[in-house]
């Protein structure tokens, strides 16, 4: 009896396997996409900025202008464009092509040698807001840098109560791309294990082919195995190809032990596997499966994982929301894990709700997935 | 004219095929609202209250009062004060707290003799874009902060001061950044899941031969495929623009016409992409899979999150092909800076182009891949 239940279960898991072989579209989706994303994550996106255009009036040169000009040209952070109108330079502005505008009025630099207030008027582009306060952040720093030197050109030091030091811990150079690519993992993944598994069990039933694999003497629980072991090593498979790449292509550190990072993986995966089988099992044609996956999956995964935008942030009933996000969960083990080390309240903790979830969301397939008809 | 009846014919029967099952219609209408209204409240990079811990060594009345600026602004909120080195790391470690502000001993002393006093920001770099938002308010609170001390005690500023204001977005709410990005972002996953799966599920069904073999020629078939996303997504468009004005009060400074010339030529060729992936497909789930393989990289790469100025040249390069990049930069130049159908030519034209290849490409795969 035990020796023909496994011959069941393994025939199953055979043809799964030759059905995710012999369709190059499953393949890529756990191979290709990983490498493509992780590229254009790694090496494309960045929330840094660098090179600002911003543009530069001067109504009148003269030796306070040009040291505060050059000081925006020497600095890293800007390409800056003259100009001697703020009309030319606003209409640059409103085109797109400068990013902010520094005015230095007609006089500037007589109130500056009088001893009166001289102020700078700033025009920023806000519609991307975050990459203004950046911007804003970089001005600022300049404009700062520069009233030092100048105080100390005229044999004076610039009164300053009180400095910030900062130390930034995990990731001193702040660079984006160490917490971007750990959280893409957790995107990936969610796309091999709910995405796939979704529209492959889905496609059966489409087709008849259910009803058929019902006939036969499968139990409900060696289906369910059957279809969950080979997408189950395909998306392990996965997630160790881009660990791999994060930290050999990437060289994000990876501070915390593979072994616990593997662990967390596996139950994450098995989440992603079994709200794939539910999405599947509810909506039967792959129209609906594949708008379901997307819409439940990738793009909560994308907005709602904290691992774009902070959570703490959002409004409480959406933070109450991406409680129901898996992602959420592997997100903070993996940014913890790759960047900060074995810290384990925060691994315990996500991986109980993990659990949870799994628990949750295996009785729900379980139960959905009689074996008749309808 | 006949030929006007054949695609008319040819798109009520794929309205039919798409909206027959409830489940379908159910998925079209339903989540892309409850999306809008979700991402639309989460998506942003705008933080507030961000726990702090204060570690205050000097205790003084300018450590207080510099404490309860931060306190105060809406930005942060400090939930516990330490009293040791030791219990920085535990709360950094476990998420509780975001940024340590260490004020050493002798910061009042310093203050009072003129000295710069040093304050010291401890931050979890975990997520390093929300550590570099935080420490940007700290910064302002500080700079703040200095005035107001050197006011108090009779010196004056530095002269030269920052006078900022930011256009468009004149409180640099992230938000009003997101949402019309999200306008984009449904309007593509919907037309490319509709038009992607339309010809696929034909080919899997057997009856694309069949219309292949009809009076119908592959441009009208190629008509009548496209009609249902197009029509769908500018329903679908229509309807978030309006909760987004309304619900989300994103102002609509510009012209409607140009907002709706950008949507069509956007539809265009999220269609022709659509179809191209699904003529190319040989079962359904190939074609879905090969939208996402498109969709993906398409919103990592249209500026919708990250500015396409920030990324490699090479990357640049390749973000021209992508009919997103152009329509968030309709979207967002019609509804916050107000812009009209001249400034946003450069926009069209590429759209444009997108969308007739990429449908002349998908008639032609009709014609020529069989199966």
């Amino acid at each position: 009896m035990r020796r023909s239940s496994r011959m069941r279960l393994l025939g199953m898991i055979r043809k799964e396997s030759l059905q995710i072989l012999r369709d190059p579209s499953s393949i890529s989706i756990a191979f290709v996409l990983p490498v493509v994303l992780l590229f254009l994550f790694g090496y494309g996106v960045s929330l840094d900025a660098k090179l600002i255009p911003v543009g530069i009036v001067i109504e009148q040169p003269d030796s306070a202008t040009q040291s505060l000009a050059g000081a925006f040209e020497r600095s890293e952070f800007f390409r800056p464009y003259h100009f001697d109108s703020i009309q030319s330079a606003q209409q640059m502005l409103n085109e797109r092509r400068i990013d902010g505008i520094l005015w230095m009025r007609s006089n500037f630099s007589s109130n500056l040698l009088a001893g009166q207030e001289a102020p700078i008027g700033v025009i920023i582009n806000g519609v991307d807001s975050n990459q203004a306060n950046i911007t804003q952040g970089y001005i600022q720093g300049t404009w700062l840098a520069w009233l030092s030197r100048y105080a100390e050109s005229r044999g004076h030091s610039l009164p300053v109560p009180v400095s910030l030091e900062q130390r930034v811990w995990f990731n001193a150079a702040l660079s984006s791309r160490l917490f971007l690519v750990p959280g893409l993992i957790a995107i990936i993944m969610t796309m091999i294990g709910s995405l796939l598994t979704a529209l492959v069990v889905a496609r059966e039933w489409e087709r008849g082919t259910m009803e058929a694999l019902m006939v036969t003497p499968l139990r409900i629980g060696e289906l369910l195995a059957g279809k969950l072991i080979p997408y189950f090593a395909l998306g392990m498979a996965g997630m160790l190809f881009s660990v791999a790449l994060a930290v050999w292509q990437f060289d994000v550190p990876l501070r915390g032990s593979l072994w616990l990072l593997m662990a967390s993986s596996a139950l994450f995966m098995l989440v992603a596997l079994a709200i794939g089988m539910l999405i599947s099992i509810v909506s039967k044609n792959q129209f609906v499966a594949g708008q379901l996956a997307i819409i439940v999956t990738f793009l909560p995964a994308f907005i709602l994982s904290g691992f774009l935008f902070d959570i703490n942030s959002m409004p409480e009933w959406v933070q109450l929301i991406t409680h129901l996000v898996p992602a959420r969960y592997f997100v903070a083990i993996l940014q913890t894990l790759f960047l900060a080390g074995d810290v384990w309240p925060v691994v315990l903790s996500n991986m109980g709700a993990l659990l949870l979830m799994l628990l949750f969301f295996f009785t729900l397939v379980w139960r959905k997935s009689h074996k008749h008809l309808e | 004219m006949t030929c006007f009846r054949y695609i008319l014919a040819l798109a009520i029967k794929e309205f039919l095929a798409l909206l027959r099952d409830k489940r379908s219609r159910m998925v079209i209408i339903g989540p892309p609202i409850a999306q809008l209204l979700i991402f639309g409240f989460a998506a942003t990079y705008d933080l507030n209250n961000v726990p702090v811990a204060i570690f205050d060594e000097d205790r003084g009345v300018a450590a207080r009062e510099l404490v309860s600026r931060i306190d105060g602004s809406p930005n942060f909120q400090v939930i516990t004060t330490i009293s040791h080195d030791s219990e920085v790391a535990p709360l950094i470690d476990n998420k509780e707290v975001l940024l340590v502000l260490h004020i050493g001993q002798n910061f009042s002393a310093d203050l009072m003799q003129g000295r710069t006093a040093p304050l010291q920001a401890i931050l979890d770099g975990r997520n390093s874009n929300t550590a570099m938002i935080a420490m940007n308010y700290l910064r302002t609170i500080l700079l703040d902060y200095n005035l107001s001390w050197l006011e108090s005690q009779g010196r004056s500023g530095p002269l030269v001061s920052l006078q900022t204001r930011a256009w468009y977005n004149e409180n640099l709410q992230s938000r009003w950044f997101i949402i019309p990005g999200i306008v984009g972002l449904l309007t593509l996953v919907v037309t490319l899941l509709v038009t992607a799966l339309s010809v696929a599920r034909e080919r899997e069904a057997g009856t694309f031969d069949q219309l292949l073999v009809t009076p119908l020629r592959p441009t009208e078939i190629l008509i009548g495929k496209a009609i249902p996303g197009i029509v769908i997504g500018l329903l679908q468009a229509t309807l978030i623009i309006v909760l987004m004005v309304l619900f989300f009060e994103i102002p609509l400074r510009g012209s409607v016409g140009a907002l709706y010339l950008g949507i069509v030529l956007f539809l265009l060729s999220a269609v022709g992409i659509g179809l191209m992936i699904s003529a190319i497909a040989a079962t359904q789930q190939q074609a879905v899979l090969g939208a996402f393989l498109f969709l993906v990289p398409s919103v990592i790469l249209s500026g919708f999150s990250t500015p396409i100025a920030n990324m490699p040249q090479l990357v640049q390069w390749l973000t021209y092909l992508n009919p997103l990049r152009y329509f968030l930069v309709v979207v967002r130049g019609v509804t916050l800076e107000g812009d009209s159908y001249a400034l946003l030519l450069n926009q069209y034209w590429p759209m444009a182009i997108i969308g007739v290849a990429s449908l002349a490409f998908a008639g032609w795969l009709f014609r020529n891949r069989m199966y």
